[in-house]
């Protein structure tokens, strides 16, 4: 391996106790495309931000252009040419589109005065390079989200790069987009440019990536040129287990309409959304980031008001844009992200429960029955088998996929009618991702109505009997469990 | 050694060092003086000066347990007891005037209460950032006590005035029975009740109170009314103890409770706060100034050290909050 | 030209043009160069506050202490120069005042970003900390007689002229000092890739880490920037009142980041301009100057501007809210 560009050996990092990775080595040639793969929670992310210098790791070395570097930090890692596409983007939202793409390359410059021809034109070239036209003085917050992924992209591909490291890069792109994406990474191949790629979505992997590396919790568990991968065997590494896509158990034939949504819209956002969901059913909505999709879910749960149309639960009209009234009449939310949506991090795990139910267990003062409250969220801790030690702990001490289980016990100990869950399993590890679908389960057997809102399509194709896609605010298609495979269903949002 | 877990535990909270901090600065003023500090006579003149801004430290804490703040206080406080003192120097009651005050109370009430209400809409239902919402607000209610009284004192009230500021209860001075009855109901108010664990809560994480349903736009707008009540008494002690009211009465008092509830261990930017730690810093902070009163240091330095002792306490915080992560 | 009605400039500029108009109607008298040079001597010192507390608004910060560190520098200069160094010119006092200025804003930068404690408590504490000093350890008398330096710049007129009706007009030499850290600053903020770094720390500062911002030195630079301009503000107050008083200027913090914040910019960061600061300082000076002129006695000043802050900030606050809630 004298021709690696990057070599780890053995990096660990723990954050208060939790074993993030845990001794992970492999390397990367120039011109050479590696894939790390590994579900959400495997350490992906903490193995690019010590790359990217963000974070230091707490043992192991790493090799970069024949130097075994010191502590790196982000300047020495971007003047090294270690270039990333962060998930979250990490732009600025103030800033306009040109200084955004430029405001790397212009401190790598060194220049203290500000060139705003030479970032304009940086900005517009690259821009063009990846063939997409973003107006350059706008400021990115009021970019769709598939533009400020594409300003991220431009940024990590502005200046001259040895490694670019692409953190699920497409989540917001077209098809087309990606294409154009991938013949960008074609090209930077060519050119002798590294390409560390992260992506859930297989089929892009395999078709860019010369040699895959998988991660889970935090241990490298298989590696090897990309021709040795199949997605069967691919998922197979990332879970552990043998999981084919098994579709739900069936919904019985004359399951009740519980849940009527009519005509909802929302000006520039979604338009004419009409479903029903029965009683017992899981319904998914699937569709790229920016579809609208999550919008969707927050104006049936009243985080959004929209223009109009009407939600009817049990044939009574449930008000919309009020998520108090909605909550009353039965519908939950689980959000999309949970430390920030979800979670009161530095509250208890028994008051992130109860935070609900407060109401129900004080007296006409507002004075609380606390016996009951901690008995009734210890109860749900046992149902769903979050393993806490101690309840009155801080939430932010229990692993991701506990915290979910968290957030989901403070909805059921609501007893809600309809349950909506955004990525359900978004930042849980394994395990817990399998148990989650478990408990997604159970609950439309007791028949609830579920909503999943997910991209994670065997997520979608094991949980729901129903799928509904979403595309430009939009539901462009429904099928059936079972109707549509993974590609299929892949082809069907991004196309 | 062998209580050294106690001691470190008892460090641990910010409650914990505070209450080292109290304990400390008393014995520490008690051998510095011992004969004036520990007289009956100074122990009953700190009773009698603290309650007034510890009164509106506890207005300053339940608005920042909601990540917010009431730059109001000082101007409700004044704006409430103009208007008691309008109804006492104009209404003429019957013997000391007993009458006459409860009249006055509950307007003042009412102001607190009204003037709260307006800082709540203003947070809750127009979304202005609190600190510009009662920055403005405090303006205004400053601003109509001036308009109302050309920017003069008002004096000349019945006896039964005092009472709450200048009396005693078997002995022990009223302010301080107000205060400690206030700062008991507060405390049972946070902790025992689902009010104050979902101001707590949305003070943690506003937009998870939001995804979890709460009804954000009456809570806050209980808060800042809350607030305003508060206000509006600590008024009443202000215009007893000094037998007149005026606009600009106390305006040293606001950042003075802003101080005293960062020192106490409550975070600005909302979801942690306990009231002991409120009565903890309260209480550092009037031994340390009666005893360097007594020692002769100019008023000014009561400043000085309240400003380091705030910085200090929130390195250590930092510090140890460091330590305990790594 | 077009006009953007969503930002806060067009919405100030529209109430100066009421206000002035209004004025104009009551009183003919009021559109006169003497209003005017009024009006800008009035925004000599709340000028330059506003540009320190606006630059700390932008990289995400907020700034209590800066009166103080203005109150503090007056004093200490005068009674330094006055002590030791009576000869020192009129630049020389300002420049004096600025290192001052820079030491106390350099302890504010080492708390808030060394040691990396919150910015509203580190100031507040500082506020009380730097005014506790001064008037314990310094003094407390007002210094009526200024060293030569200050009563020489205290004397130095940019114009000066006579009213038709006999009055005099003048316009003081400070404000030639404000319009040059005005301009100073747009050129820090605009031109340099320093100011570049302030904006984006205030849009993200986990955005700025990843990409290899030093956050700690911008902000380090930022409350030295504030110090200086305060130490600046202070001298020149001082010598523009001829006379120093360790009472003056502390309590006018939270007035001066409203004006800030009418302005446009944001308490969340990243936002904020020099024009927009210019005319929020603009309206509070003409509302403190001219609200006797509309027939509004001066006890209503207070409610007049706690009013337009309340409006200033409410109106977007609510645009703001109503977008998100279009968008969410």
């Amino acid at each position: 391996m004298t021709d690696a560009l990057v070599t780890l050996d053995g990096v660990t990092k723990t954050y208060s106790g939790i074993t993030a990775l845990d001794g992970v080595g492999f390397s990367i040639a120039a011109g050479e495309a590696v894939c790390l793969a590994g579900e959400n929670g495997s350490g992906k992310s903490t193995l690019i931000k010590i790359l990217a210098g963000v974070e230091r790791p707490d043992r192991g070395k790493i090799v970069f252009a024949g130097k075994t570097q010191g502590p790196l930090n982000p300047r020495l890692s971007a003047d090294a040419g270690i270039k990333v596409i962060f998930q979250d983007f990490s732009l600025f939202p103030n800033l306009s589109v040109a200084e955004n793409i430029a405001f790397s390359a212009e401190i790598s410059h060194g220049s203290r005065l500000v060139r705003r021809g030479r970032a304009r034109a940086l900005a517009a070239q690259t821009l063009s390079r990846i063939g997409v036209d973003i107006p350059l003085d706008v400021a990115v917050e009021t970019l769709s989200v598939a533009h400020k992924q594409l300003v991220a992209i431009c940024r990590a591909l502005a200046t001259k790069a040895r490694l670019i490291i692409m953190d699920e890069p497409t989540t917001a792109l077209t098809e087309r987009e990606v294409r154009v994406l991938l013949d960008i990474i074609r090209r930077l191949k060519a050119d002798g440019v590294a390409v560390l790629f992260v992506s859930h979505k297989l089929a892009e992997v395999l078709e860019v990536c010369e040699h895959v590396v998988v991660l889970r919790n935090g241990q490298k568990v298989a590696e090897g040129p990309a021709t040795e991968f199949d997605a069967a065997s691919l998922t197979r590494h990332m879970t552990g287990r043998d999981v084919a896509a098994q579709p739900p158990a069936p919904l019985a034939e004359n399951a009740p309409v519980l849940l009527r949504v009519e005509g909802l819209n929302k000006t520039g956002i979604f338009a004419d959304v009409s479903f029903d969901l029965h009683a017992g059913e899981v319904l998914a909505v699937s569709g790229l980031l920016g579809s609208g999709r999550t919008a969707l879910a927050k104006a049936l749960f009243g985080l959004v008001a929209p223009d109009g149309g009407s939600i009817r639960l049990n044939d009574r009209g449930v008000p919309l844009g009020n998520p108090v009234a909605a909550a009353e009449a039965g519908i939950g939310y689980v959000p999309e992200d949970r430390l920030t949506e979800g979670l009161f991090l530095t509250q208890s795990i028994v008051q992130n429960i109860a935070i609900g139910r407060l109401d129900a267990h004080g007296n006409a003062a507002g004075v609380l029955d606390w016996r009951a409250l901690l008995g009734e969220a210890g109860d749900w801790l046992r149902r769903l088998s979050v393993k806490a030690p101690d309840p009155t702990a801080p939430v932010r001490s229990l692993s991701g996929g506990n915290q979910q289980r968290v957030v989901l016990a403070r909805w059921m100990a609501r007893s809600p009618k309809v349950l909506i869950l955004n990525g359900p399993s978004v930042g849980v590890d394994v395990g817990s991702k399998a148990e989650i679908h478990g408990i997604i389960a159970d609950l439309a057997a007791s028949g609830l109505g579920v909503i999943v809102i997910s991209d994670d399509l065997p997520e979608v194709l094991s949980t729901a009997h129903r799928i509904l896609v979403m595309k430009d605010g939009r539901l462009v298609q429904g099928f059936a469990s079972g109707q549509v495979s993974e590609t299929e269903l892949a082809h069907r949002l991004a196309s | 050694m062998s209580n050294s877990p106690a001691i470190s535990r008892l460090l641990a909270s910010t409650e914990g060092r505070l209450a080292v901090i109290a304990v400390a600065v008393f014995v520490f003023m008690s051998l510095l003086s011992p004969d004036k500090f520990l007289s009956a006579q100074n122990m009953t003149s700190m009773a009698f000066q603290f309650p007034e801004f510890a009164i509106l430290a506890l207005a300053m804490t339940i608005t920042m347990l909601t990540g917010g703040i009431d730059l109001s206080v000082v101007g409700i406080a004044n704006l409430s007891a103009i208007i008691a003192a309008m109804i006492l120097t104009q209404v003429t009651g019957s013997g000391d005037g007993a009458g006459v005050l409860m009249m006055a109370y509950a307007a003042a009430m009412c102001v607190g209460l009204l003037a709260g209400l307006c800082n709540g809409i203003l947070v809750a239902l127009l979304g202005l950032p609190p600190i510009l919402a009662t920055l403005g607000s405090g303006l205004i209610f400053t601003g109509i006590a001036i308009a109302l009284t050309g920017g003069s004192a008002m004096m000349g009230f019945p006896p039964a005035t005092a009472w709450i500021g200048n009396t005693t209860l078997l002995g022990i001075p009223t302010p301080l029975i107000v205060f400690v009855v206030l700062a008991a109901g507060i405390s049972y108010l946070l902790t025992r009740t689902g009010f104050g664990v979902k101001l707590r809560m949305y003070g943690a994480n506003p937009l998870a109170a939001r995804f979890a349903a709460i009804n954000i736009d009456a809570m806050l707008i209980k808060v800042y009314m809350l607030s305003g009540a508060l206000a509006a008494i600590a008024g009443m002690v202000v215009m007893s103890r000094a037998n007149s009211a005026k606009a600009d009465y106390g305006s040293s008092y606001l950042l003075l409770a802003v101080l005293i509830a960062v020192l106490g261990g409550v975070n600005p930017y909302g979801g942690y706060g306990r009231v002991i730690g409120v009565i903890l810093a309260v209480l550092s902070m009037q031994f340390l100034s009666s005893g360097l009163n007594m020692v002769g240091v100019s008023n000014f330095a009561r400043e000085l050290i309240w400003g380091s002792l705030l910085i200090f306490v929130m390195i250590v915080n930092t510090w140890r909050a460091k330590g305990s992560r790594s | 030209m077009k006009i953007d009605w969503t930002r806060n400039e067009t919405l100030v500029a529209l109430v100066i043009l009421a206000f002035c108009a209004a004025a104009a109607a009551s009183d003919p008298g009021f559109l006169s160069v003497a209003t005017l040079t009024d009006l800008l001597r009035g925004g000599i010192v709340l000028g330059i506050f506003a540009v320190a507390a606006m630059i700390v608004l932008i990289s995400g910060g907020i700034d209590v202490s800066f009166t103080a560190v203005a109150a503090f520098t007056m004093y200490v200069t005068a009674m330094a120069l006055n002590a030791a160094l009576p000869g020192m010119p009129w630049w020389g006092a300002l420049g004096f005042g600025m290192c001052v200025g820079a030491l106390l804003g350099a302890i504010n930068g080492v708390l808030i970003a060394i040691m990396g404690l919150p910015t509203l408590i580190v100031t507040l504490g500082t506020l009380s900390i730097f005014r506790g000093f001064m008037l314990t350890f310094i003094g407390q008398k007002q210094i009526t007689t200024l060293p030569p330096g200050m009563r020489e710049f205290g004397r130095m007129m940019l114009l000066r002229g006579e009213n038709a009706d006999g009055s005099f007009y003048s316009l003081h030499g400070a404000f030639a000092v404000t319009v040059i850290v005005i301009v100073l600053t747009w050129f820090i903020l605009q031109r340099t890739m320093l100011g570049r770094q302030i904006f984006a720390i205030g849009g993200s500062v986990e955005s700025a880490r990843r990409i290899g911002i030093n956050v700690r030195r911008v902000q380090f630079f930022v409350y030295v920037y504030v110090g200086i301009l305060a130490g600046l503000a202070g001298v020149i107050h001082a010598s523009m009142a001829r006379v120093a008083n360790p009472f003056d200027l502390v309590g006018l913090e939270l007035s001066v980041i409203a004006a800030v914040v009418l302005g446009g910019a944001r308490l969340a960061g990243g936002h904020g301009t020099l024009t927009g600061t210019i005319l929020g300082v603009a309206l509070i000076v003409l509302v403190r100057n001219s609200l006797i002129v509309l027939g509004i006695p001066s006890t209503w000043q207070s409610v007049a501007i706690g009013l337009l802050i309340l409006i200033g900030t409410g109106l977007p606050a609510w645009q703001a809210k109503r977008a998100a809630a279009r968008s969410a």
